[in-house]
């Protein structure tokens, strides 16, 4: 009896403060990547920044543990649930568990096979979209200009290699003096897109054949500038760089003229969820079903040291 | 000295059968040019590529004599570079940085030497453990980050030249020696090698088995703390999660190719070392020659299975009997008809 009067007081203080999120409770798949761990901190940033109390979960690379960690969050009875899903399938029971409680469930970066009317909504990056903006950021750089591309693709039957390698030919399509001339997997290591880059290097004329470099990720890109200095030839200027992620590292390369263009794959999901939860909690504003992340594209122009500063100490 | 040559015969042709097929696909494969004092080419990149599956090649042939195996180095590897990474990192001076990642090797060889000799663990498992547990050591020295130096000292082991001659290849060549040195001009290689064929046998003949066990995973620690130390040193940086990953299987395929049978008992360190080339010969040749990358694997499978096949012990005589069968026949006649016309 006072339980449910407690509970009813609880509803009604929820429902005079106009009704906005105070606690969000986040189950994040691990930290299998510095990427996964920036975005864990930023999602903190995030919720300090607007004043949320974040209960956080780490679900060490396990499904069973997330969906321990959402069972907890509703019997705390959370104003609403992130969920960065380990895997795609097995949510239904658990996600309906939530709906019967009435809290919004938003996922974020990784998507599930469940009926969408489970969950708020999605936020996530278009790895093809990744890949296009590139692929265009080449396009406009080389003009009409002949350029022999050599690629540095992700790991073989990844995801992200594959719509990465997808977006940047959408890119270059129409464009008749762009060609990919090698393309090979260096896994997404550094040491692999150094390794790789060097072959490349022999077996196009010592690199005087190749005029950009198109990476799937930074790292194989960083890898890759070491290759071309070592082989006597001046990176960013002989053999433009163009990469995706924006890590760090890229922008100490591209303050030092060695790196020319990177796409971010942006490590805050959460900002967009905040604010789709902020319109649906202030007035029922129905959020699209799937929240696009900007692909933003970042140039020497943009301030290289000023971005490495602030993602240094993100945790990537 | 005409022995030794025989030994390692049958590796010297195999790697001039693969320079042979890698040439054909990619003509300028052996072309070396001088660029600003260091040698460039491809035949070059493999020397130098392959120095970490060589130098942990070193390492795995005395270990597999004593007729154990080493799953551990690549995850040695990752620990090594990550301590000697965090050394030079925190401004210690680069000869404390490099004694650092060596004595992580020594360590984790004197574990797994324990586990062996001592406990009395099988080597793959005593091996198994360290090889799951190195990487989530490396990853703890790291932070889970990729650390990155800018030590120009501690790069030149991965980028820097002697006399042109990349400084990996340097490396690989006089651990190579050393131990070939350290083997063959005392009674060491001897006694591994009773060890591998008969370990109660060899001690009760008055062979310290145990001791000589324990050096050499100890042996296949250091050499795989270098291997860590040219894998860091060449990206400037310690990545845990990669640095290594899957050259322990390299490294058996090394000593495998090297003619060192898996039971124990002879080995051959320098037969060993053509073996690891023979393989960045085929890693290097499958990336010049621009297949896409779905296909590199099984292109890899493929040469190494022909290479064991005609090396295994069954078929090679045959080979080498039908061969000389045939050289012998037809060539009175090849003349003959040459006579003719």
């Amino acid at each position: 009896m006072t339980a449910k009067a407690l509970m009813a007081g609880v509803a009604f203080a929820a429902l005079g403060t106009a009704a906005s999120a105070q606690t969000v409770g986040f189950s994040q798949i691990g930290s299998e990547s510095g990427w996964r761990a920036a975005e864990t901190t930023v999602t903190q940033q995030e919720a300090e920044a607007r004043g949320i109390d974040l209960r956080f979960s780490d679900a060490q690379q396990r499904q069973e543990n997330q969906i321990a960690a959402i069972r907890s969050f509703v019997a705390q009875g959370v104003d609403a649930i992130f969920v960065a899903p380990v895997v795609a399938t097995g949510w239904d029971s658990v996600l309906e568990e939530a709906a019967e409680a009435e809290i919004p469930v938003i996922l974020l970066d990784r998507m599930v096979d469940s009926d969408p009317s489970l969950y708020l909504t999605a936020v996530g990056s278009d790895l093809v979209h990744e890949g296009e903006v590139a692929g265009q950021w080449l396009v406009d750089e080389v003009g009409g200009e002949e350029c022999r591309v050599v690629e540095l693709q992700g790991t073989t039957g990844s995801s992200p290699a594959i719509d990465r390698a997808t977006g940047f030919r959408n890119a270059i399509e129409g464009a008749d003096n762009i060609e990919i001339v090698r393309s090979q997997t260096g896994d997404f290591t550094r040491s692999g897109g150094k390794e790789v880059m060097e072959s490349f290097l022999q077996a196009e004329g010592g690199g005087a054949d190749i005029c950009a470099l198109y990476a799937h990720n930074d790292d194989m890109a960083l890898g890759a500038i070491q290759a071309i200095n070592e082989a006597g030839l001046n990176p960013g200027e002989d053999i433009l760089i163009v990469s995706i992620d924006a890590v760090p590292d890229i922008f100490l390369a591209m303050s030092e003229g060695d790196a020319n263009a990177t796409v971010e794959l942006t490590p805050n999901m959460a900002g967009p969820a905040f604010d789709a939860l902020e319109a649906y909690m202030a007035d029922g504003t129905m959020p699209e079903k799937f929240i696009q992340t900007d692909s933003q594209l970042y140039t020497p122009e943009d301030d290289p040291m000023g971005e490495y500063e602030r993602r240094k100490d993100l945790g990537y | 000295m005409s022995a030794g040559i025989r030994r390692i015969l049958p590796q010297l042709l195999t790697l001039l059968a693969v320079v042979a097929l890698i040439t054909a696909f990619f003509p300028s494969f052996l072309s070396v040019e001088m660029v600003d004092g260091r040698l460039v080419g491809s035949a070059i990149d493999v020397l130098k590529r392959g120095a970490p599956v060589a130098l942990l090649a070193v390492g795995m042939t005395l270990v597999i004599a004593t007729g154990g195996i080493d799953l551990s180095v690549g995850a040695v590897m990752a620990i090594c570079g990550a301590a000697g990474a965090w050394a030079i990192s925190n401004d210690y001076p680069l000869v404390a940085a490099l004694l650092i990642a060596l004595a992580a090797g020594l360590a984790c060889g004197l574990w797994n030497g324990v586990l062996v000799a001592l406990v009395g663990i099988q080597p793959i498992v005593a091996t198994l453990i360290l090889m799951v547990a190195g990487r989530g050591i490396a990853q703890m020295i790291t932070e889970g980050r990729i650390l990155t130096f800018s030590h120009d000292g501690f790069a030149f082991f991965g980028s820097g030249t002697i006399f042109g001659v990349p400084t990996p290849v340097i490396l690989w060549l006089a651990v190579g020696i050393l131990f070939t040195l350290l083997v063959r001009r005392t009674a060491l290689g001897l006694l591994i090698e009773s060890v591998g064929i008969n370990r109660r046998a060899s001690a009760l003949s008055g062979v310290n088995a145990t001791v000589l066990l324990v050096f050499v995973y100890m042996a296949s620690g250091i050499c795989a703390a270098v291997a860590g130390i040219v894998a860091t040193a060449d990206i400037r940086g310690a990545d845990a999660n990669n640095a290594g990953l899957w050259l322990e299987l390299d490294a058996i395929l090394a000593v495998v190719i090297g003619g060192t049978s898996l039971l124990g008992g002879r080995f051959s360190i320098i037969a060993s070392l053509i073996g690891a080339m023979i393989i960045q010969a085929i890693d290097t040749g499958i990336l010049l020659a621009g297949f896409p990358s779905e296909y590199n694997l099984v292109i890899k499978a493929g040469l190494v299975v022909i290479i064991l096949v005609l090396q295994s012990p069954r078929l090679s005589p045959r080979i080498s009997a039908a061969l000389s069968r045939r050289r012998k026949e037809p060539a009175p006649a090849g003349s003959a008809t040459e006579a003719r016309e």
